[in-house]
Order: C-alpha cells, then sequence, then structure tokens
C-alpha cells in the first residue's frame, strides 16, 4: 500500500488493532470502565504511537539493517519506548503539571500495550518509509481511540442494566467486544488493491 | 538433525575461536516470508550487537538522567505526608478537585484550613495540622438526611416505569413516575454514587443513610435529580422529612406522610421554629431546640426524629426548688414544691430536653442534651472566673 490514506484507513478501520488483531486488550479493558479515562488513555497512546513508531523507524534504518541486527528487533523497539515514555513523563511534569496529572498512571501503562510493539514491528517487517511508518502509527492510534471510546460507552450503560451475575464485569465485556469485533469484519473490503 | 550437527559444529568452531563461518541465518520478515541473504560475520555481529545495546542503553540512560535533573519538579515533602494521611477516595467534601490537590493546598497556602476532610473526621484533622504546622479546631459532622418518606407502599405512581432502573433516568420520563412530583424516585441513584456505601435502599424503596458512614461529602445532595437529600449539621435531628409543596389535598392524594401543611407542629413549638410557606412546614434549624414536640401532633407523621431513643429526665440534689421546670415542661411531667427538691413523673416525661436547657444550677440530667448543657454552663463558668 502506498497511499497515505490508505494506510491510514487500513490501520483504523479494516485491520482495527483491538476488533481484527486482537492487540492491546488489556488496556483496553481495564480502561473502558469510565469514559474519562478512555479518553484520556486514547489522547495518550496516540501521542506515544506516533513518535515512537518514527523514533523506531530511524533507529532501524539506520543502525539496525546496516550492521545486520534486525534480529534484535523486538528488544531495541520496547526499549524505545520505554525510554521514551518515562522521558515523556519527566518532561511533562515540570512543563504542564495539569496534563500530567489528568493523564496520571496512563502515561505509564502503555510501555506494557501490545499495540505499541506491534506497530514498529510491522513498519520493519512491511518495510515502510518514514512518511508511511507515521501514517500506519497515527491511523493504529485512532483506531484504538475510536475502540476504547465506542467500549466505555457502551461499558458505562451496562452497569445500569440487569446482568446475570455470572456475568457481570469482564465476562459480559468481552461477549460485546466480540459483537464489535463481528460489526468491524463489516469494514473488510473497503479498499480493494 | 544435518541443521543441528551443523551448529554444534559450528558452535564448537567459534568457541575454539577458529576462522570465519559460513552458517546461513534465515530471515523471517513479518508476514511469514522467508529471506535467506548471504552468509554472516558472527564475530562481528555479536561485536555489533554488545556495542549497539550498550550504546543505546547507554544513550537512553543519560538523556533520562539529564533529562530528571533539567525537568526536576521540587515537591515538598510535606505534600506526600499529607497526602498520605488522607482517605484517598477523593470525594471532594473538602472543596478541591481530590486528595492530591487539598493535600497540595494545605501544604503550601497557609490560608487553607486543615481541618476540610470530612470523611477524615478529627484524626485526620489533627494528623494534617501536625504535619502542616496548623491549627485544627473540631467541626461539627453533617449527615446527609433524605427528605421524603413516601416508600413505594406509602406513595402512588403516575404510570409504570420500564427503563433504565436509575432515577436520572426515570427524572427523563416526565419528571418520574411518582404522583408527587416532589418526592423520591427510589431507584437507587445516591447509594450508587456514595463513595463511602453510606446509603442503602430498604425494601419500600426509599433511601436509608448510615450515619455511621456517611461523611457528608455531598455526593448524594448533588446526584439526587429530584434534590430531595438534604445535608446538614448532625445535630438537626428534628426535621419534616417531606418536600412536596402540593396543596394539602392533593399531597394527602399523592401520599399518605407527605406533609399537608396543617400548622400543627407551628401551634405547638414552643421555640417557634416551624413555619408553613408554599404549602410545606420548614423548621428553622437555628431555632429548633431538637425538643421533639412536633413529631406526635403531626396528623401524616412528616416529622422525623433521628434521634433513635430519648432517655428521660430525672432530677439532682442540687435543684433549689426554683420550679422553672414545672413552668417549661409541655406535658406537665416536672412538679415540686418551691424551694424543695422537684420530681419529674418518668410515665408523663417524653424527653424533650427542655427542663435540662432551662434548669439555672443544671439539676436536671439524663435527657439527650444533658452532657451539651453542662458543658457549656462549665465553659461559662470558666469565662467568668477568668474575667
Amino acid at each position: 500500500m502506498e497511499n497515505l490514506f490508505e494506510l491510514f484507513i487500513a490501520a483504523s478501520l479494516i485491520n482495527n488493532f483491538v476488533f481484527t488483531r486482537y492487540l492491546g486488550l488489556c488496556i483496553f479493558f481495564g480502561v473502558t470502565k469510565k469514559m474519562e479515562t478512555a479518553i484520556g488513555m486514547s489522547v495518550t497512546f496516540t501521542a506515544v504511537m506516533v513518535i515512537s513508531a518514527a523514533l523506531s523507524w530511524v533507529i532501524y534504518k539506520a543502525i539496525m539493517i546496516p550492521l545486520n541486527l534486525t534480529f534484535l528487533k523486538i528488544v531495541i523497539f520496547i526499549g524505545i519506548v520505554a525510554g521514551f515514555v518515562q522521558a515523556a513523563d519527566t518532561i511533562m511534569r515540570k512543563v504542564s503539571p495539569g496534563l500530567y496529572y489528568k493523564l496520571g498512571i496512563y502515561l505509564a501503562l502503555i510501555t506494557t500495550n501490545c499495540i505499541i510493539l506491534a506497530v514498529p514491528l510491522i513498519n520493519a517487517g512491511e518495510g515502510y518509509s518514514f512518511i508511511q511508518s507515521l501514517s500506519f502509527g497515527l491511523g493504529s492510534g485512532v483506531g484504538f481511540a475510536l475502540a476504547l471510546i465506542i467500549m466505555a460507552s457502551i461499558r458505562e450503560r451496562l452497569e445500569l442494566a440487569d446482568i446475570p451475575r455470572s456475568f457481570q464485569g469482564l465476562p459480559i465485556a468481552f461477549i460485546v467486544t466480540g459483537l464489535i469485533a463481528l460489526a468491524f469484519l463489516g469494514f473488510s473490503g473497503l479498499i480493494t488493491l | 538433525m544435518f541443521e543441528l550437527q551443523k551448529i554444534v559444529l559450528d558452535i564448537f568452531e567459534i568457541v575454539q575461536g577458529t576462522s570465519a563461518f559460513h552458517y546461513l541465518i534465515p530471515k523471517i520478515g513479518v508476514g511469514g516470508a522467508v529471506e535467506v541473504t548471504g552468509p554472516v560475520d558472527f564475530k562481528a555481529l555479536i561485536t555489533f550487537t554488545f556495542i549497539f545495546l550498550a550504546g543505546l542503553g547507554a544513550i537512553f540512560g543519560i538523556g533520562l538522567a539529564f533529562a530528571a535533573q533539567r525537568f526536576a519538579v521540587k515537591v515538598d515533602p510535606k505534600v506526600e505526608m499529607v497526602r498520605n494521611v488522607l482517605p484517598g477516595a477523593n470525594c471532594g467534601a473538602c472543596g478541591f478537585a481530590g486528595c492530591q490537590s487539598y493535600a497540595e493546598a494545605v501544604a503550601t497556602n497557609p490560608d487553607v484550613p486543615p481541618n476540610l476532610c470530612a470523611p477524615g473526621k478529627a484524626a485526620v484533622a489533627e494528623a494534617v495540622a501536625r504535619i502542616t504546622g496548623k491549627v485544627a479546631s473540631a467541626q461539627e459532622p453533617n449527615f446527609a438526611r433524605i427528605m421524603c418518606q413516601g416508600g413505594s407502599s406509602k406513595s402512588v405512581k403516575r404510570f409504570k416505569y420500564e427503563g433504565v432502573q436509575d432515577c436520572r433516568a426515570a427524572v427523563l420520563a416526565g419528571g418520574g413516575d411518582k404522583a408527587c412530583i416532589y418526592g423520591c424516585l427510589g431507584y437507587g441513584t445516591c447509594a450508587k454514587v456514595c463513595p463511602f456505601g453510606a446509603i442503602k435502599m430498604n425494601e419500600d424503596h426509599l433511601p436509608v443513610v448510615d450515619i455511621t458512614k456517611c461523611t457528608g461529602c455531598r455526593k448524594c445532595e448533588q446526584a439526587c435529580p429530584k434534590k430531595v437529600i438534604e445535608v446538614l449539621p448532625a445535630s438537626r435531628q428534628v426535621l419534616v422529612a417531606c418536600h412536596s409543596r402540593d396543596k394539602g389535598v392533593d399531597t394527602k392524594k399523592n401520599c399518605s406522610v407527605g406533609c399537608i401543611a396543617c400548622g400543627k407542629c407551628v401551634k405547638i413549638c414552643p421555640f417557634e421554629a416551624p413555619s408553613i410557606s408554599n404549602n410545606l412546614s420548614r423548621i428553622d434549624i437555628n431555632k429548633c431546640k431538637v425538643c421533639g414536640l412536633c413529631v406526635s401532633p403531626c396528623p401524616t407523621g412528616a416529622i422525623v426524629d433521628f434521634i433513635p431513643m430519648r432517655s428521660k429526665a430525672f432530677v439532682m440534689d442540687n435543684c433549689i426548688g426554683c420550679q422553672i421546670c414545672s413552668k417549661v415542661c409541655p406535658v406537665n411531667a416536672a412538679s415540686g414544691e418551691p424551694k424543695k427538691k422537684h420530681t419529674i413523673d418518668q410515665q408523663r416525661c417524653i424527653g424533650c430536653g427542655i427542663c435540662t436547657a432551662k434548669c439555672p444550677v443544671q439539676a436536671i440530667d439524663g435527657t439527650f442534651n444533658a452532657r451539651e448543657v453542662f458543658e457549656a454552663a462549665a465553659a461559662k463558668k470558666a469565662a467568668r472566673a477568668v474575667a
């Protein structure tokens, strides 16, 4: 896929990381209990995703490929994300304390998200250019945000519904996610090559 | 097997430090494609790996250390200490946006009092005062009171509501399914939002506040869409538990325990605390002495006395026989000869506490307000002794 817009749509809708690739599920379920936490997490995640994708691409193309160290992909990409998140945490604490307290724990939690590793790995494997990697990262962030917001709005209303005792909490959330994933299947074939 | 054998032999070679090694490492890309490039120089590979990993680690380490220093935020250690003492419920009763904000405010701002934490009560106020070096004064606790007694057995419903079982949702359906538009809908929103679990719904679909758990944080007051919850000082224990401004006739049709503004409470009160306006009796909390006289004359039982059991009064030996108690007693329970010790008829006494408060030498004990009256008199005596 050459077109940037197609990449964006693919990452956010057609191959949505949560509903089609089943990644990032623990954070997905943990954060969608309330709408405000879901929004906080999605904004942070998109920002971190784009910058991590850029950093990972630079290090991969500039150092790892020439030196034939591509087998270190997983370790290095996680290291880059962890380092960046820690730096962002420290800098944000000083520069905008309001935002820092709003995000709270979520900034640190992003390091444990599967998607944050998946996107650089896919970028490396498919051999995207810099702009394509950015577009893919942005698409994944937007797709994750969409997934979180849809799920949070459903789960807030689920609190008030009369659910059988054995289904309350995580079981019904999984079932609902499955239903949404079924719905997202409708996007497949949106872009034909 | 052949591959495995080759690997083992080659590792052996490396360990012996012999010549370059010709093992072809297949590269597996994402998506499953397997590409095999030319032979790999293993020694160089390992060297570069170590250099790269060490270099990246060093860059990140130095970068983060530099960032930590350059962007260091000076945090007052007191803030952390205060934060650890606070309950952490983030209820907002202090007026700040959560425990962290209050901790920062009270530690850095000299004007913020240390006793604002309602759930923490005296213990937390003392601890915060100790840490910040401020003076803590005792604050009277506030409790949430439900100003409606119209449970499902006592009140009438206008229509059958089948929707989300939440008062905030039910109120959207034309003001709720209760005939009385001022009453509690009974779907339990207050119980859901209470961060301390102090509100439970009883079988009559009416909320019951557990005052041992209630901290007066006002979350229920804000959440109730009918505004039937009032957070009042703990000592306000006699209240008209009804907000109905409908005419008495209509109120009676809708609910058997609503206030019909008959005025009996106004007539009987010796302190002129209740007053009728807009077809509703309201007790002025500044005038009310919590004697409980208005509770029994109320024809619908709209007035609630939250004192669980009123103990009866008795006269002690320091009585001077001034007869003030027999004059103020509303049920004629106190009696006695002038200048002789009086007695209180235990059958007649209702424990209203008026005689305890009016006795000039504090010779009457036993009622709920006895301790307060004695403490106030002792304080007055101490003040007079100093002057």
